[in-house]
């Protein structure tokens, strides 16, 4: 058994601590987790650097040829995603540490965070799909944990359940797929299935398998559980619906393409998405990207604003997954990890975008209205400052921030074989047009202006404890794209065969200049559009807009669905109904009490209990017999 | 003389008779005496039989007449057992006339 | 014995029982019984079965009919009430036993009629005959009288053949016996528990 198993049983053995021994010792149970958490990231560190394992332990279920192993599988790509999960963990686990002091119930608080961790470890490392999926489950469990941590409140408990149901649409599509997969690729172990033929079976097979992501990632129509899912704590929507576990779709998918090797080494995982169904997947992620940004340029809680701002990344990663197959040939993998560049860029800005939110919602007493905040900037200087680094990543300004980089090759895998413009690269140029737009509008009515509210009155700097997981996340904000030389790791090359310094640079330098040119454009536009709008306001001046008054309820969605569910629910009901009332208890059990009853009701009327018709029926019998007996038969 | 047939015929006719009276009759005691007059009845086929088919000797053939005179026997048995239970149900029910008896009824 | 005998004694019974199935008062009927019964006695002592024939009149017409007398006496029964009876009841009390005749008329005509003969004794008394040094019986010395040793013979049958059944019925007299004082006891002074039928 390799040392790498430590990696997944280090967070379960926190938990399972936490859980038995460590309820009521909640300290003690934070610094289990702390721990558990740090000492798994820095093992991820080592094994970065050391060879690629790809084991399988021992035989989770067999039936006649047919085995599901338990194994890991240790390669570049789930080296660099370990490194992403561990470090983001262990800053908001240190993060928490603060945010989370005075919290009742602070071991369950870690407990749920130290499942997280297992869980979404086994994600990272599974060797098979099997695996995945019962680990996918696990996080979406840890998820629901987590998000309905202050039960108490309705509006947790009912988010955590929608969270969880929603999930479970998609599930239910990932496992049809999984198993469609197996059937078409004989094998559900990553590197031992074989390319499938194409075909209306394998669009569907990776139809279904994107139906987990769509889950899992929030993508359009299934997004609707995320931006409710920010009733859980800060630092778990830093964790979970930010950084890792939203990005468990992605990385799914692009474990996919990076599988299938053929015999000359190369992968050729993308051919799965170079039919309808990949075109699918990038137009769904280009919706969710647009949506989701309209959506977030009218919301009024800055963790809403974030949460929409992450749907609508996953959107640009998701995009670039779908767009792997469809892209030239030579070209074809940049799309896919493209897009797992964006994840591990988008990891780290937005995890400290969503830590700086927690930092701000601490220091103004729980208050989460931006339009009660306001001159944070004089308050909190190195908090806004950690803050304004995270959004410049998130709004890609140019060769500083990682954003840039990523955000530059899914632009560049928008645009068609020849360089011309496809209309995904209209959609995603209008993303990029709106990111700044509503970064700018939350950075001018958070910290500029003067405070609305007495919480922001009295806001002061956050303490230390705080304060290093945002220096840390903003210095990676900036250079997670070009480390980290210094220790031989080149995590970016891990995801990526592109050099980040070459950024954009497409063989034509027309189309790298178009690029450029479009997200120069964008980024201008967007943020000189935001400041000016919401410079010095104490309202949303476009709160009345008819357009923008869509945006802000979020397209109807919810009340569609609501509508739909309940549509549908009174339909089967109805049906259901239908079916007890007349066929089961109708036909079957009244049908059938009833025959019974009215051959009773038959026999009973013999039985008069009159003893003279006894006697005579009787006799009559006795006749019958003597006829039968005597004349009958001669 | 009389023949076989002639016995048996009277046999049936007070067979019948007695059956008629099973079915006619309300009073429970007279439906019990129109029982024993067909048990009676059939004891005459018997001894009929038995004279009519002597056996080797020339003699009547006495497993006959065992019969009959096993039926009269239980017939006697009978006969008391019921009359405990008709005094009984009187007893219990102030009547003996059985159309009031129907605890039988469905 | 002569015809006339027969139809006389078989008038006698018939009328009983018909009377017996007519009258009201159930004194009556008992009467009518115990007169059809002596005749069916008669009837059995014609047909040489003298020991049935003074059973019949000891155990019917003396036994039963007594204990039906007294049951009756001991419940006090009137007459039963002129109740119209249903026709559709009357019919079928009438259909089925001339049914029954008729059927039985029909097993009559196809099978073969034995005419009466009379017992020829003596050669029956050449079964009989005695082994050396075995005492002579009475059914020897009846049969050599050219006398039927009814009773006699009786006796024999059922000692031998049928020693064991008459042990049986012994016992089941016996149970009537206990089986009548059970029920016959009163059990407590439960009042008696009204109809419960409608």
């Amino acid at each position: 058994m390799n040392e790498a198993w430590l990696l997944l049983i280090l967070p379960l053995a926190a938990a399972v601590l936490i859980q038995l021994r460590l309820k009521r010792i909640p300290a003690l149970a934070a610094a289990v987790s702390v721990l558990s958490v740090v000492l798994t990231f820095l093992l991820s560190l080592i094994f970065a650097a050391s060879d690629t394992v790809d084991e399988a332990v021992f035989t989770w279920a067999a039936a006649g040829d047919f085995t599901i192993k338990i194994g890991l599988q240790l390669d570049k790509l789930s080296k660099g995603m370990m490194i992403i999960v561990t470090g983001v963990g262990a800053l908001v686990h240190i993060f928490s540490l603060a945010y989370m002091k005075d919290d009742e119930a602070k071991a369950r608080y870690f407990c749920g965070l130290s499942i997280f961790m297992f869980s979404m470890t086994g994600i990272v490392l599974a060797n098979n799909f099997v695996m995945m999926f019962i680990f996918w489950e696990l996080v979406g469990f840890s998820s629901y944990l987590l998000i309905g941590h202050w039960y108490q409140k309705d509006s947790a408990a009912e988010a955590a359940k929608k969270a969880f149901l929603v999930n479970r649409i998609g599930d239910f599509g990932f496992l049809i797929g999984i198993l469609m997969l197996w059937g078409l690729a004989g094998s559900l172990v990553f590197d031992q299935m074989a390319l499938p033929a194409q075909g209306p079976l394998l669009t569907a097979a990776v139809l279904l398998v994107f139906c987990g992501a769509l889950g899992k990632s929030a993508q359009f129509p299934l997004h609707v559980w995320l931006p409710d899912a920010m009733e859980g704590p800060t630092p778990v929507s830093a964790l979970i619906h930010a950084a890792t576990m939203v990005a468990a779709g992605v990385y799914m998918l692009f474990r996919l393409q990076f599988s299938f090797v053929d015999a000359e080494g190369i992968r050729q995982g993308w051919q799965l998405f170079a039919n309808h169904s990949g075109e699918i997947i990038a137009w769904i992620g280009g919706i969710t990207a647009l949506l989701a940004a309209l959506m977030a340029t009218q919301q009024d809680d800055i963790k809403k604003i974030l949460a929409y701002s992450t749907l609508s990344q996953l959107g640009y990663m998701i995009m670039a997954i779908g767009l792997a197959g469809h892209t030239e040939t030579g070209h074809a993998n940049l799309a896919g990890e493209s897009g797992m560049f964006h994840l591990y860029t988008h990891a780290w800005f937005k995890a400290l975008l969503f830590l700086g939110s927690g930092a701000i919602i601490y220091a103004c007493h729980h208050e989460q209205n931006i339009w009660k905040m306001g001159g944070l900037a004089k308050r909190m200087k190195a908090t806004t400052l950690t803050f304004v680094i995270g959004t410049a990543a998130l709004m890609a300004v140019p060769f500083l921030t990682s954003g840039f980089y990523s955000k530059e090759e899914i632009l560049l895998a928008t645009l068609g074989h020849d360089g011309g413009m496809t209309p995904l690269f209209f959609v995603a140029a209008f993303v990029a047009f709106l990111t700044p737009f509503y970064m700018t509008r939350l950075l001018v009515v958070t910290f500029l202006g003067k405070p609305r509210s007495h919480g922001a009155e009295e806001a002061k700097e956050v303490g230390g404890l705080m304060l290093v997981p945002l220096v840390i996340l903003a210095a990676l904000a900036i250079a997670s794209a070009f480390v980290i030389e210094g220790i031989g790791i080149n995590i970016p090359a891990m995801f990526s065969a592109i050099d980040p310094r070459s950024h954009g640079h497409h063989p034509d330098s027309a189309v790298t200049a178009l690029v450029l040119g479009t997200s120069f454009a964008a980024l201008f536009a967007g943020v000189g559009l935001g400041y000016f709008l919401y410079k010095d306001r104490e309202t949303d001046p476009l709160e009345n807009n008819d357009l923008f008054q869509v945006f802000r309820n979020k397209f109807y969605i919810d009340e569609l669905y609501l509508k739909i569910v309940r549509i549908g629910q009174d339909c089967v009901a109805a049906i259901i109904h239908f079916f007890d009332e007349f066929i089961i208890n109708g036909l079957l059990v009244g049908g059938l009490s009833r025959s019974v009853g009215g051959l009773g009701n038959l026999f009973r009327r013999m039985q008069s209990g009159n003893l003279q018709i006894y006697a005579l029926l009787f006799g009559g019998g006795i006749l019958l017999v003597v006829y039968l007996t005597v004349f009958f038969t001669s | 003389m009389a023949s076989l047939h002639d016995y048996l015929f009277v046999s049936g006719l007070l067979f019948a008779i007695g059956l008629a009276g099973v079915i006619f009759r309300r009073n429970i005691i007279v439906i019990f005496m129109c029982l024993e007059l067909m048990l009676s009845a059939a004891n005459l086929t018997l001894v009929a039989f038995s004279r009519f088919h002597t056996d080797h000797t020339g003699l009547p053939d006495y497993n006959g007449q065992m019969m009959v005179f096993f039926v009269i026997t239980v017939a006697a048995a009978e006969v008391a057992v019921g009359l405990a239970i008709i005094v009984a149900l009187y007893r219990a029910r102030q009547t003996i006339n059985v159309e009031d008896l129907t605890t039988m009824r469905g | 014995m002569p015809s006339i005998a027969f139809y006389i004694f078989s008038l006698i019974a018939v009328t009983g029982a018909v009377a017996l199935v007519a009258f009201r008062n159930p004194v009556s009927s008992a009467m009518a019984m115990t007169g059809s019964f002596i005749g069916l006695a008669a009837l059995f002592v014609g047909l040489n079965a003298y020991f049935v024939g003074i059973i019949q009149i000891l155990v019917y017409a003396g036994a039963i009919m007594v204990l039906f007398l007294f049951i009756i006496m001991l419940l006090d029964l009137k007459s039963e009430e002129r109740s119209k009876p249903q026709p559709l009841m009357l019919a079928a009390c009438l259909v089925i036993p001339i049914l029954f005749l008729v059927q039985l008329t029909g097993v009559l005509q196809s099978t073969k009629d034995e005419p009466h003969k009379p017992l020829n004794l003596v050669a029956s008394a050449k079964h009989f005959e005695r082994a050396e040094g075995e005492q002579e019986t009475i059914i020897h010395q009846n049969l050599a009288k050219e006398e039927l040793p009814d009773v006699h013979l009786i006796g024999l049958t059922l000692f031998t053949r049928y020693n064991f059944p008459l042990q049986v019925v012994g016992v089941l007299l016996l149970v009537a016996t206990i089986g009548v004082v059970s029920l016959s006891k009163r059990g407590s002074d439960r009042p008696a528990k009204p109809s419960t039928d409608s």
